[in-house]
């Protein structure tokens, strides 16, 4: 009986599942298309045994018991179309069909544990039933291929055990074939595959990275210590085309059909939703539930079959959608939208390499660029970037008033060039951040630098009108700040702001114009490096923590430097629990204390208990949206200061100053020190 | 935000002119006149329809009227805004231009800022449009209650909060104050899908009151304090809070238009505006009164 039957029901499930899948297909077809490349497919393995399981392997227990689960189904399944569907009844391939259903088993059982109380982050419903079914399938297809090694063959002649095991074989097979075409919890291995094939950022994964496993190379080379983290590959935001017909995405149908292969993809671990500061504080975001909605966008239907946490303060179930159908508000509140901070951290926990980000400014652009629907003070800001050049509405020509003692030399005066460009950012109208900026100037004057500033012609680099999606004058001001420093001679551009650092370095390329930027950390790491920076330890044993900045750390890979500068000044550094590229964000980034979303809690003051769990006394910070945030928070607290500050304040001034300025010619001089 | 349905039956229109930021001088939308847009759109929903005398080839001015075009989402449909340009020089008279126009227009309700940020700014163009069309005209208008086929009930702003209702006639021409309620935002995709359609035919004339003129920059002037000698601390934030415009000011009702004139005439000599025996005029420094 198991042998006619075993069979039909392999084959019947391949066959629905196949059908299931192709419609799945259509789905994603839905949206926009760009051009196909089926080679790709070829890269599936390398991508999910390289990249993906870099990822899932920063939980050690789930991603043993995810390559035992899947690696055990993969082969038993494929094993059992062979023996059972072919009936090819070979001992040897029987014993290695044993031998996979037992490691699937192993694996199913961690699942369960795992399952018994399930984390909060972890969805119920289908996922939950998912366990039970991999144990279905293991055991099932362990006992019904005992037969083939000779042991018990009598005793599934026929009868009861018979019929139980063909029962349990046809649920696990349901589950694990039929489901994962029609859109069970199993989806995630067939849409995952192809997402990773198809992914929009091919430069995250390693083959596109050849020299990515590189010996000890320069400590400061760029290629090097961005590659050491692989998050930071890829994250500049894709430019907008502005004469496209319908700006940004409105309806599920507007996304790329890549990206709605990857929300497919999701497998609801709710990694991304522990790690939001968004969700933590009780903002209406969960970057999971975000992702599940346009899911539900994407098929058609309501949320009510949603197993996992909400929105906080949004009901469950009262939200609906189909591919044609607008997005903001009956799928996705325009809060939710709005409370993101761009911080990445879902990204860099996804295991399935989705891109939240791109997706949430996908949405804000249209809300901003054909609804006009900004929040207010977002909206404010982006008129105030458009008539002055700058978010506050001040008159740009006041951008160096903080300086006027200092007469810094501007690069209108020097037509030879100079070694840095001093990029100040608006952090140069916000009293607070001119005191780090002084300081900048201070360091900068003590390592004898050759730098001078744009003064009044720097503009606001455009970080958060994009972020607010409003790309028309992102680009405006892009296309305006790449003219102005075609006018003008440097190497390099030095700035303090990790945003404008990211923006220049990294998103203005698109644009044209490409420079060697670098953050004030990386910068005075440099001269220390290079001996040029000598300061006096302080003698006040203190405990001083770090607060990376999102996008310095995640977005751009430097963990390193301001470490090292800090290591410099004699401080020891109490790490918090989530620092490096696990950093929590202050809740400034991304427009986000413009939208100002209420929630229970305030994200600073999350970030702050953070800090005061090291008992730090002090918080070296690195960006001027960090400092604002975090001085935020009421007193008493730890202090809060920028790393320029803390040098500044620890500089010995040397006599031989003024004579040795570094010339131009010189400043190749960086780039051979040796590591 | 659905127009309500009596507006249907009314063609309303807005002036609106370049702006000047007060910070950077940069053109961009007038504030009172993204105010009258805003409440055009909230009577007339895309229908509404929009007007300017210009500079048909300034491309800083397109730019700048392409921002109110920004203006038409969130009105129920899809429908892009309209902007008719009449083509003139700077030398010429908006006045002229503007009212040959509108008079063919069907217009029956016209809306714009009190003011223009740059150019004269003299406020009067409402007052020389309504003069030659021969059309109502109310100025300091902060909301429109309702608009029917031959009227339209509106709010006036007064100093301090206070607000008049008004019935006026149509056609009408409504200046807004800058307490009418804010203008939406400005949205890239609408601003582009818009259209400015550069009017033919427009015969234009030079103003001539205006080569008359000299201009200088303006330089700024002491105001004078009123300096509360009180040693109570309300009195004297009282004094320094109060909008000295209101001070010694009479609401007269219940009087004939004669009897109004009459005194009306009586408060300007009193002032020393008007001298004794002399027909009134409407002067630009007659509006100045109020200070
Ligand atoms: S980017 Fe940060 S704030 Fe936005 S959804 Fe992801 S984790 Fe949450
Ligand atoms: S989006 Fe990624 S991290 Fe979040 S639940 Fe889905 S798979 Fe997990």
């Amino acid at each position: 009986m198991l042998q006619t039957l075993l069979p039909i029901l392999i084959f019947a499930a391949l066959i629905v599942g196949a059908i299931g899948a192709l419609r799945r297909v259509r789905l994603w077809r839905q949206g926009r298309r760009s051009p196909m490349v089926w080679r790709r497919i070829l890269l599936i393995p390398k991508r999910y045994l390289n990249d993906l399981h870099h990822v899932v392997a920063r939980d050690k227990a789930m991603a043993h018991t995810h390559v035992a689960t899947a690696g055990g189904f993969v082969a038993a399944m494929a094993l059992a179309v062979v023996v059972h569907g072919f009936g090819w009844r070979h001992p040897i391939l029987g014993g290695l069909l044993l031998a996979a259903s037992a490691a699937m088993f192993v694996g199913a059982l961690a699942v369960n544990r795992r399952r018994v109380k399930p984390p909060e982050k972890l969805s119920r419903g289908p996922w939950q039933r998912l366990s039970k079914s991999l144990l279905a399938y293991s055991v099932g297809m362990f006992l019904i291929s005992l037969p083939l090694v000779g042991i018990a063959p009598a005793l599934f002649g026929g009868g009861v055990l018979a019929v139980l095991l063909i029962a349990l074989v046809a649920w696990g097979v349901l589950e694990m074939i039929v489901g994962m075409g029609w859109g069970g919890p199993m989806k995630h291995a067939f849409a995952g595959s192809l997402h990773l094939a198809f992914h929009r950022r091919p430069e995250r994964f390693d083959d596109r990275h050849p020299k990515s496993i590189r010996p000890s190379g320069h400590q400061f080379d760029q290629d090097a210590s961005h590659d050491e983290h692989r998050g930071s590959r890829s994250t500049a935001l894709f430019p907008l085309d502005l004469n496209a017909e319908k700006l940004g995405v409105e309806k599920p149908a507007d996304f790329q059909w890549e990206q709605l292969l990857g929300f497919d993809a999701c497998v609801q671990c709710g990694r991304c939703q522990a790690v939001c500061p968004a969700f933590a504080a009780g903002q209406p975001l969960n970057p999971k539930k975000l992702i599940q909605d346009m899911v539900v966008g994407m098929a058609g239907g309501t949320d009510s079959g949603y197993a996992g946490s909400g929105y906080p303060g949004i009901e469950v179930g009262k939200h609906h959608g189909a591919s044609a159908e607008p997005i903001v508000p009956q799928l996705v509140e325009a809060e939710t939208l709005w409370a993101c901070t761009t911080c990445r951290a879902c990204v860099e926990e996804c295991p399935m390499m989705i891109e939240h980000v791109d997706a949430i400014v996908d949405m804000r652009r249209f809300i901003t660029l054909e609804r006009g629907e900004t929040p207010e003070k977002g909206a404010a800001a982006i008129d105030n970037l458009i008539a002055t050049d700058n978010p506050g509405g001040l008159d740009n020509a006041s951008r160096l008033d903080w300086a006027a003692d200092l007469e810094i030399p501007r690069i209108q005066d020097r037509p030879e060039g100079v070694d840095v460009l001093l990029w100040l950012g608006d952090g140069a109208f916000d009293m607070r951040n001119q005191r780090t900026l002084r300081a900048l100037v201070k360091i900068l004057r003590a390592g004898n630098v050759d730098f001078a500033v744009l003064g009044d012609e720097e503009r606001d680099s455009g970080d958060v009108a994009r972020r607010l999606g409003d790309e028309a004058t992102f680009q405006r001001l892009a296309e305006r700040n790449i003219a102005t420093f075609s006018r003008y001679r440097f190497q390099r551009i030095v700035t303090a702001d990790p945003h404008s650092f990211h923006v220049i370095g990294r998103e203005y390329p698109a644009f044209g114009g490409e420079y060697v930027v670098k953050h004030h950390s990386t910068f005075i790491a440099e001269l220390f490096d290079a001996g040029r920076l000598s300061v006096a330890t302080s003698e006040q044993r203190e405990t001083i923590t770090y607060h990376d900045p999102c996008y310095l750390g995640r977005y751009n890979g430097e963990f390193a430097a301001p470490r090292q500068v800090l290591a410099a000044l004699g401080l020891d550094v109490a790490e918090m629990e989530r620092s490096g590229y696990r950093s929590r964000c202050c809740g400034g980034g991304g427009g986000a204390a413009l939208s100002d979303v209420p929630g229970k809690a305030r994200i600073p003051d999350m970030r702050m208990i953070d800090v005061r769990e090291t008992g730090a006394t002090t918080v070296a910070v690195a960006c001027p949206q960090c400092t604002a945030m975090l001085e935020g928070v009421v007193e008493p607290r730890p202090q809060i200061k920028d790393l320029a500050e803390l040098v500044a304040d620890a500089l010995i001034e040397q006599p031989t100053a003024a004579d040795d300025i570094v010339s131009p010619a010189d400043s190749e001089f960086f780039d051979e020190v040796p590591a | 935000m659905m127009p309500p349905d009596d507006a249907n039956s009314v063609s309303v229109f807005a002036l609106v002119s370049s702006g000047r930021h007060p910070v950077s001088g940069r053109a961009g939308r007038a504030r009172e006149d993204a105010r009258a847009v805003e409440m055009g759109l909230m009577l007339a929903g895309s229908a509404l329809k929009l007007a300017h005398a210009g500079d048909a080839d300034d491309g800083a001015l397109r730019d700048c009227l392409e921002a109110y075009l920004g203006m038409f989402h969130g009105l129920g449909d899809d429908r892009p805004g309209e902007l008719s340009l009449l083509p003139m020089t700077t030398e010429d008279d908006a006045v002229a231009a503007l009212s040959e126009w509108l008079a063919n227009s069907g217009a029956r309700l016209v809306l714009t800022g009190q003011r223009a940020e740059c150019g004269e700014g003299s406020a009067m163009l409402p007052y020389l449009l309504a003069e030659r069309l021969g059309w109502s005209v109310v100025a300091g208008i902060a909301a429109i209650e309702s608009v029917d086929a031959g009227s339209a009930t509106l709010l006036q702003a007064l100093p301090q909060g206070q607000r008049r209702r008004l019935d006026v006639r149509l056609p009408c021409l409504v200046a807004v104050d800058a307490v009418a309620p804010a203008p939406r935002q400005s949205a890239f995709g609408p601003a582009r899908r818009g259209s400015i359609n550069v009017v033919e035919g427009i015969e234009t004339s030079p103003d001539t009151a205006r080569r008359a003129w000299q201009t200088q920059p303006a330089r700024a002037r002491p105001r004078r304090l009123k300096v509360v000698k009180s040693g109570n601390a309300r009195d004297r934030f009282k004094a320094a809070a109060a909008k000295s415009s209101a001070s010694g000011g009479q609401v007269l009702s219940g009087l004939t238009p004669d009897q109004a004139a009459e005194k009306l005439i009586d408060y300007l000599r009193k002032e020393k505006i008007l001298r004794e025996e002399k027909t009134p005029s409407i002067s630009e420094e007659a509006s100045a009164a109020d200070q």
